[in-house]
C-alpha cells in the first residue's frame, strides 16, 4: 500500500510507532570518525525523520542492533546461572537492500546452522521489522549488483525520502494501521541496477584447485598491508564470529556475568589453541581465509555467497586494501592454477 | 519458550583422579549419555568455559580426563569432590560406531588424545563381540605423562597393544614416537575389514596418517579427531570453521578422506 507523507505527519506518526516500536537508523555521531573532522555513522534509536542519514553510506552495519558489540549472555552467583532479561518493545530498522539481505547471510549461521539457534540472536529477531531505505545510485565500493543482493522483497515497509517527505510502500498489516488516516499514493520503490565497481565471482571448482590458492603467492603482500586490526569484519553485516569471556564484579567475587564479544578471523590469537599452538601464522593466511569464506566457503556450505558487496571492508581499512580488488587478483590465481597443464599422477 | 543451548547445568563432582600431575579425570554426576568421542563445555563460573571430550560414562556419571594448560583447566583443578562442574552438551560428531562395529579396531593415541577414544575401549572391553579385534598404539611423551594406568594394564590382558614413550626408558615399554611402531599393525591380514583411529596432537595425526597409507591402509578406513578453538560449539562463534566446516559441528571426528583436504 503506498503512501505520500510530509515530513510533519511522517514524525507524528512516528512518534505514534515509537510506544510500540524501538526505531532503528543510520544516525550521524559527529567528529567520531577516524580522521580528524569526519564523522561516524552508526545505528541508534532516533526521534525524528530529519535525524536518518539517507545521502551517505553508514560505517557500520546494522547487524549491531540485532548482535550488540558486547553483549551479556548469563548472570551468575556461585551455583546458580541465569539469562539476561530483555524487555518487550518491537523494534523497526531502517536498511538498505545489501543489509537486508546480509540478515539472511548471517541467519543461516545464527539461526539452525547444525540445528541450533542463537537464542539471543532470536529472540530480538522476532520482535523486528524491517523498513527498506530505497538505494538507487550507492557509492564507489558497493558492488551488490555483482552479489545480487541489490534487491530485498522481504521488508515490512519500503520508504523513499523526498526534499519534504517521504513514500512509503507499506506491506505490514499492523504497521498499515498507523496509516488510516494518509492519503494513498501510489509508489513503487526502485533498485540500484549497475554499480560502479564490478565483480566477478570466483569459481573454484574442486578442493584441490581451493588448496592450491591457500599456497599461491597472491596473498603475499598482505603480510606487510594488513595490520590485523579487524576494522574490515566489525564494519561487515555479513562476518558473525565473536568470543565468549566471563568477568566477575570485584566488590562481590561471587556474582558475575558471561559477555560475548565481536572476534575476528582478521586479529590475532582467534585460532590460538592450548599451548600458543596457531594455525593461520601469517596475515597472507589470515586474509586468505577470510576472502575466501566471503566468496566461497560460505557458499559450499550454504548454497549463496556470504559477501553482500556493501563494500564496507573496503571503506574501513587503515591500509586501503580493496576487497573487490582483493577477488580481481584471486580470480587471476584461479584462473593461473586451473590453465596449468595437469601434473601425471 | 525457547531453549537456550548456551546455558549450563550444575554437575555435582564425585570422583577426582590424579593420573599424573598434569592431568585428571573428572567424575562428575550426570545423566547426559554422549556418544563415544563426542565433547562437552565445561564451565566454572567467572573463569569461562572449556571443551572437553567425554573420556567415560556410565549410569549417572560422566567422566571427563583434563589437562591442566590454562585459564579454566588450572581452576578445575583446584576442585574438590562435592563442588560444581558447569555442564553443556554433548556435541559434535564421535566415532563412527557403524563403521567400527564387527571390524578389527585399531585405535592409535598420542598423549591426552587417549582420553576420547576410553569410553569406545570401554565399550570394546565390556562387549567382546563388538569388534573382531583390538590393535592399541599409545604413545606418551614420558613416564610423567602416563594416562589411565589401570586401563592400560587391562587393554593389554585383552588387546594387542604397544606402549610407546617418546624418548624415556621404562620396563615393559618401547622407546620412540607412535608412527614408528605403525609397521607392527597386521593390516593385510584384516582383509580390507578393519578401521583405523588416531588422535593425538595435529603434528602427530598427520604423520601417524601418512605411516599407515604407507603400510597399506585405505584413507577411507581412516579417522582422525580434531582439536581447534572454540567459543561456542553450536555452529555460531566460527572459531573452529575451517573451509565450509565446522569441527565443532562436523567434527570432532572426521575420515581421513575429508580431513586431509582440511587447510584451515
Ligand atoms: C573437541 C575438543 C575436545 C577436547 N578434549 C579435551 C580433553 O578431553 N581433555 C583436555 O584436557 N583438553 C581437551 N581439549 C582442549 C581444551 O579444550 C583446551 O585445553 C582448553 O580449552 C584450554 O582452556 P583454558 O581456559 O584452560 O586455557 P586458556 O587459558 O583459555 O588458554 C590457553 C590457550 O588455549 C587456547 N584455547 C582456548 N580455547 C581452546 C580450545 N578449545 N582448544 C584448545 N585451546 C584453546 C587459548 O587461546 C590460549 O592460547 C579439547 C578441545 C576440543 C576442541
Ligand atoms: S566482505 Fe566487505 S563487501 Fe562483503 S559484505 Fe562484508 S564488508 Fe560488505
Ligand atoms: S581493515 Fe584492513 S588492515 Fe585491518 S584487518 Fe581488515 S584488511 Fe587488515
Ligand atoms: S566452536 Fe563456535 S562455531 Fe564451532
Amino acid at each position: 500500500m503506498g503512501f505520500s507523507l510530509s515530513l510533519e505527519k511522517a514524525n507524528a506518526i512516528l512518534n505514534e510507532l515509537k510506544k510500540e516500536y524501538r526505531i532503528y537508523a543510520p544516525k550521524r555521531f559527529e567528529k567520531q570518525g577516524r580522521y580528524s573532522d569526519t564523522d561516524i555513522i552508526r545505528y541508534d534509536e532516533i526521534d525524528s525523520i530529519e535525524e536518518i542519514v539517507t545521502g551517505e553510506k553508514s560505517t557500520y552495519s546494522p547487524k549491531e542492533v540485532l548482535f550488540p558489540i558486547t553483549q551479556t549472555i548469563l548472570y551468575f552467583t556461585e551455583d546458580e546461572y541465569r539469562e539476561t532479561k530483555m524487555d518487550d518493545k518491537k523494534i523497526l530498522i531502517f536498511m538498505r537492500p545489501c543489509d537486508i539481505n546480509a540478515r539472511k547471510v548471517q541467519e543461516r549461521i545464527y539461526m539452525g546452522n547444525g540445528g541450533f539457534d542463537d537464542f539471543y540472536y532470536k529472540r530480538l529477531r522476532e520482535k523486528v521489522k524491517f523498513v527498506m531505505m530505497e538505494c538507487t545510485k550507492g557509492w564507489d565500493t558497493c558492488f551488490c549488483v555483482s552479489m545480487g543482493t541489490n534487491k530485498a522483497t522481504n521488508y515490512a515497509a519500503a520508504v523513499r525520502f523526498l526534499e519534504d517527505g517521504i513514500l512509503l510502500d507499506v506491506k505490514d498489516e499492523e504497521l498499515q494501521g498507523y496509516f488510516a488516516d494518509v492519503a494513498k499514493a501510489p509508489f513503487e520503490v526502485e533498485f540500484i541496477e549497475g554499480n560502479e565497481t564490478v565483480v566477478e565471482l570466483p569459481q573454484i571448482p574442486d578442493k584441490k584447485v581451493l588448496n592450491a590458492i591457500k599456497a599461491h603467492p597472491m596473498w603475499d603482500e598482505y603480510n606487510s598491508r594488513c595490520i590485523a586490526c579487524g576494522a574490515c569484519t566489525i564494519a561487515c553485516g555479513t562476518c558473525t564470529c565473536f568470543t565468549t569471556t566471563d568477568l566477575f564484579y570485584t566488590q562481590n567475587a561471587n556474582v558475575g556475568e558471561r559477555r560475548r564479544t565481536y572476534s575476528s578471523c582478521q586479529i590475532d590469537g582467534f585460532d590460538e589453541m592450548a599451548g600458543g599452538l596457531i594455525f593461520r601464522k601469517s596475515y597472507a593466511d589470515t586474509m586468505r581465509y577470510k576472502v575466501l569464506h566471503k566468496v566461497h566457503d560460505y557458499k559450499e556450505r550454504f548454497g549463496e555467497n556470504m559477501c553482500v558487496g556493501c563494500g564496507r571492508c573496503t571503506d574501513r581499512c587503515p591500509q586501503f586494501i580493496s576487497f573487490s580488488h582483493t577477488i580481481e587478483k584471486l580470480n587471476h590465481a584461479i584462473k593461473e592454477i586451473c590453465e596449468q597443464p595437469v601434473s601425471q599422477s | 519458550m525457547i531453549i537456550n543451548p548456551v546455558m549450563p547445568k550444575p554437575c555435582k563432582i564425585i570422583d577426582i583422579i590424579r593420573e599424573n600431575k598434569n592431568e585428571y579425570t573428572f567424575r562428575v554426576e550426570s545423566d547426559i549419555t554422549p556418544e563415544h568421542g563426542q565433547f562437552l563445555q565445561l564451565s566454572i563460573p567467572k573463569v569461562g568455559e572449556a571443551p572437553i571430550s567425554a573420556s567415560g560414562f556410565g549410569d549417572g556419571y560422566l567422566d571427563f580426563t583434563i589437562r591442566s594448560v590454562g585459564k579454566v583447566t588450572n581452576e578445575m583443578f583446584a576442585l574438590k569432590p562435592g563442588d560444581m562442574l558447569f555442564l553443556r552438551g554433548a556435541y559434535g560428531v564421535g566415532w563412527p560406531i557403524e563403521e567400527i562395529s564387527g571390524k578389527h579396531l585399531v585405535v592409535i593415541t598420542g598423549g591426552t588424545g587417549l582420553a576420547p577414544v576410553k569410553s569406545l575401549l570401554s565399550k570394546c572391553l565390556n562387549e567382546p563381540e563388538f569388534v573382531k579385534s583390538v590393535f592399541i598404539i599409545s604413545g606418551f611423551k614420558n613416564e610423567d605423562g602416563i594416562l589411565f594406568k589401570n586401563d592400560l594394564e587391562s587393554y593389554k590382558k585383552n588387546f594387542k597393544t604397544v606402549y610407546s614413550l617418546d624418548i624415556d626408558k621404562i620396563d615393559g615399554w618401547e622407546v620412540g614416537f607412535v608412527t614408528e611402531h605403525v609397521n607392527k599393525i597386521p593390516i593385510k591380514d584384516y582383509e580390507d575389514n578393519y578401521a583405523i583411529l588416531v588422535v593425538g596432537p595435529p603434528v602427530m595425526m598427520k604423520f601417524t596418517a601418512l605411516e599407515c597409507l604407507k603400510n597399506g591402509a585405505k584413507e577411507e578406513n581412516i579417522w582422525v579427531s580434531f582439536e581447534r578453538k572454540m567459543s561456542c560449539a553450536i555452529g555460531k562463534c566460527g572459531h573452529c570453521r575451517i573451509d565450509e566446516v565446522y569441527v565443532c559441528l562436523d567434527g570432532p571426528v572426521f575420515n581421513y578422506k575429508q580431513a586431509k583436504d582440511l587447510v584451515d
